[in-house]
């Protein structure tokens, strides 16, 4: 029973981390999926949307409006910094090797990373928030669920239904298919692909800008470095489910978030960072198109 | 006669650069605080060598060999510390790092680009996570400390480090060079030019890139064997990804497939990195005070914030790199001197 009732809480626990995790890979799927380029700096928007919501937190408090405000502002905030990213940084090399865009994406990321520590108001220090709890634990016999945990779950679950609904039934999210499909044949059909790469930032970073708020909320830790690890981890999400595809990435998140928490309940937390390689490195070893992924062959 | 040529003159230039260093250290010219940054430098040389002969020349790119730098070290130091002879322990922390790329190489060379990379980087990852939890063995996250120097008296441990780095990175020059000129160096790049034309022409892509990542480890693996006896601790946070990042840097802004460029700023960002990271405390009083006092500016991430502007701009404007595929070769200069 003891056993039972340890697996049904990491269970939880993982489903909620792993809500985070399949928000973040959202973002890398959508860009991958349209310019083909994996993101480096996504994790960093993520960390930007995180301390934009520590600065209304703190400032403000707790209360249902400074909650509001932290999330709508960390969306916008990451929003405009990933729109911009992309016209100032991406967008010159969208006709360059591959390889070329993901060193600058590398570029972009440690930039990123490393300019706010230089200014006093954030600098390199550990940051701390403190979170309140919101409600009481619900307890279900021994099974107890943390509010913020249940919190996450919804708030993930609610805007991966908005994404959807925006990417198969708006106009937007109709161009975006289509620029994914093929850029030169949409771009003759009248689609202004440059709109739509950009409207495709603005998504997936409106989605890491609020992953980001959910992050610190369960994890109130900030540090500049602290969006590589969800980043590099919601990177393999998208891949195990198969880069490019919306609900891939989604299941690929809520199982690397299981993997996470059952790594770290049942074995150690120091290893968690190995468990998730090594599902990268085995999925591109057996099934590089991931679990819903579609398999592409090259031509010449 | 003209592999003769090519490697008298190569000879000559590493014994004739040696003893100029060499009188340069032996006369104090070269204080002992530049001679440890030259060697550190002569050790990222190696690295961004190996670095550009994978990602360079065969263009796979790789984003993990901060991974086989410490593997190479850890491996040295440890056998440094169970008394084995230092040759042998540093010969064997770059065949143990060989075999490590060699196996890593199996799986992780049949992914293309991008994919390529990320494997390289979460095997670079695992490397550090393991080490941090081998305990005794590597000293966890603490680190490996005490590990014998090149010279018994620790005094003299910068000029004993350099009489093996400078070598061993003329070596490895070398040892590049002329892989690159031979067959199976115009393998390496038709591969990176077209991978399925050069597969159409019947070579085997998938041998190929295996042999150059095998070097590639056996190079970064002997730089990372000498860098444990020449620094004599290893924390395994110096093995981190901003450390790859820093290779990748070396052999963008030289210029991917160039060793001229590679050399030139591996020694030039060393240097650059050192002067930033020594002078970040006064520069950043000296910025705070500007601004009045207040809380102080912390400017030692400076490097970073500089090597991502470096990195993003050379994309943008120069993504050949400072010198593209150009090569200073000895050969020519000297026929052209002859005419």
């Amino acid at each position: 029973m003891e056993l039972f009732t340890q697996i049904v809480q990491q269970f939880i626990n993982g489903l909620s981390l792993g809500g985070i995790y399949a928000l973040i890979a959202l973002g890398y799927t959508m860009v991958y999926g349209i310019v083909k380029l994996i993101n480096f700096a996504h994790g960093d928007i993520l960390m930007v949307g995180a301390y934009i919501s520590y600065f209304v937190l703190t400032t403000f408090g707790f209360n249902p409006w400074s909650l509001a405000a932290a999330f709508l502002l960390a969306v916008v905030g990451s929003v405009l910094l990933g729109v911009s990213i992309e016209a100032t940084c991406y967008r010159p090399l969208r006709n360059s090797p591959r390889i070329n865009a993901l060193i600058t994406a590398i570029g972009v990321s440690i930039f990123l990373e490393n300019l706010p520590r230089v200014f006093p108001f954030i600098g390199s220090d550990y940051r701390n928030l403190a979170v309140p709890a919101f409600f009481d634990n619900i307890t279900f016999g021994d099974i107890t669920i943390i509010p913020i945990k249940l919190i996450t779950l919804v708030v993930t679950l609610v805007l991966m239904g908005l994404l959807i609904l925006v990417v198969d039934y708006s106009k937007s999210g109709k161009a975006m298919r289509a620029v994914s499909y093929d850029m030169g044949a949409s771009a003759l059909m009248g689609i202004s692909v440059n709109r739509t790469v950009s409207f495709t930032f603005a998504l997936g970073s409106a989605l890491a800008g609020a992953g980001g708020v959910l992050y610190i909320l369960n994890f109130p830790q900030l540090d500049t470095y602290m969006g590589i690890m969800p980043g590099l981890k919601a990177f393999v999400a998208a891949v195990l489910g198969g880069i490019g595809s919306i609900p891939g990435a989604m299941v690929g998140g809520l199982i690397l978030g299981l993997a996470e928490t059952f790594t770290t309940g049942f074995i150690s937390s120091d290893l968690t960072g190995a468990v998730v390689f090594g599902i990268l490195i085995l999925i591109l070893m057996f099934k590089p198109s991931g679990i819903m992924g579609v398999h592409t062959k090259e031509k010449v | 006669m003209r592999i003769f040529k090519n490697l008298s003159l190569l000879g000559g230039l590493g014994i004739g650069l040696f003893v100029i260093l060499w009188a340069l250290i032996s006369t104090n010219v070269i204080d002992d605080y530049s001679l440890q940054i030259l060697c550190m430098a002569g050790l990222n040389i190696m690295v961004g060598l190996s670095l550009n002969l994978i990602s360079g020349y065969t263009g796979q790119l790789a984003l993990g060999h901060a991974g086989f730098l410490a593997i190479g070290a850890y491996s040295t130091g440890i056998l440094l510390i169970a008394h084995v002879p230092l040759p042998l322990a540093i010969f064997s922390g770059a065949l143990i790092t060989a075999a490590f790329g060699f196996l890593i190489g199996f799986p992780a060379l049949r992914l293309r680009g991008d994919y390529l990379a990320i494997v390289t980087l979460g095997v670079g990852e695992i490397v550090r996570v393991l080490i941090i939890n081998l305990g005794d063995l590597t000293g966890g996250a603490s680190g490996l400390r005490n590990i014998p120097g090149f010279a018994q008296n620790i005094m003299v441990n910068n000029p004993a480090a350099f009489l093996w780095i400078f070598p061993a990175m003329f070596l490895s020059v070398a040892l590049v060079a002329n892989l690159i000129q031979s067959s199976h160096g115009r393998t390496l790049i038709s591969i990176r030019e077209d991978e399925v034309a050069s597969q159409a022409m019947g070579v085997n892509i998938f041998g190929m890139k295996l042999m150059s990542f095998t070097v590639s480890a056996f190079i970064a693996g002997l730089a990372g064997a000498l860098y444990a006896p020449f620094i004599g601790y290893l924390a395994p946070g110096g093995f981190d990804f901003l450390r790859s990042v820093f290779f990748v840097i070396v052999v963008v802004l030289g210029g991917m497939g160039s060793l001229t460029g590679t050399v030139l700023s591996g020694l030039g960002l060393t240097f650059l990195q050192e002067a930033l990271r020594s002078n970040a405390k006064a520069w950043g009083t000296a910025v705070t005070g500007l601004f009045g006092g207040g809380n102080a500016i912390n400017l030692d991430p400076m490097s970073q914030v500089l090597f991502g502007l470096i990195l993003v701009l050379l994309m943008i404007f120069r993504p050949e790199g400072l010198l593209g595929t150009k090569e200073l070769r000895l050969t020519q200069m000297f026929r052209r001197g002859a005419r």
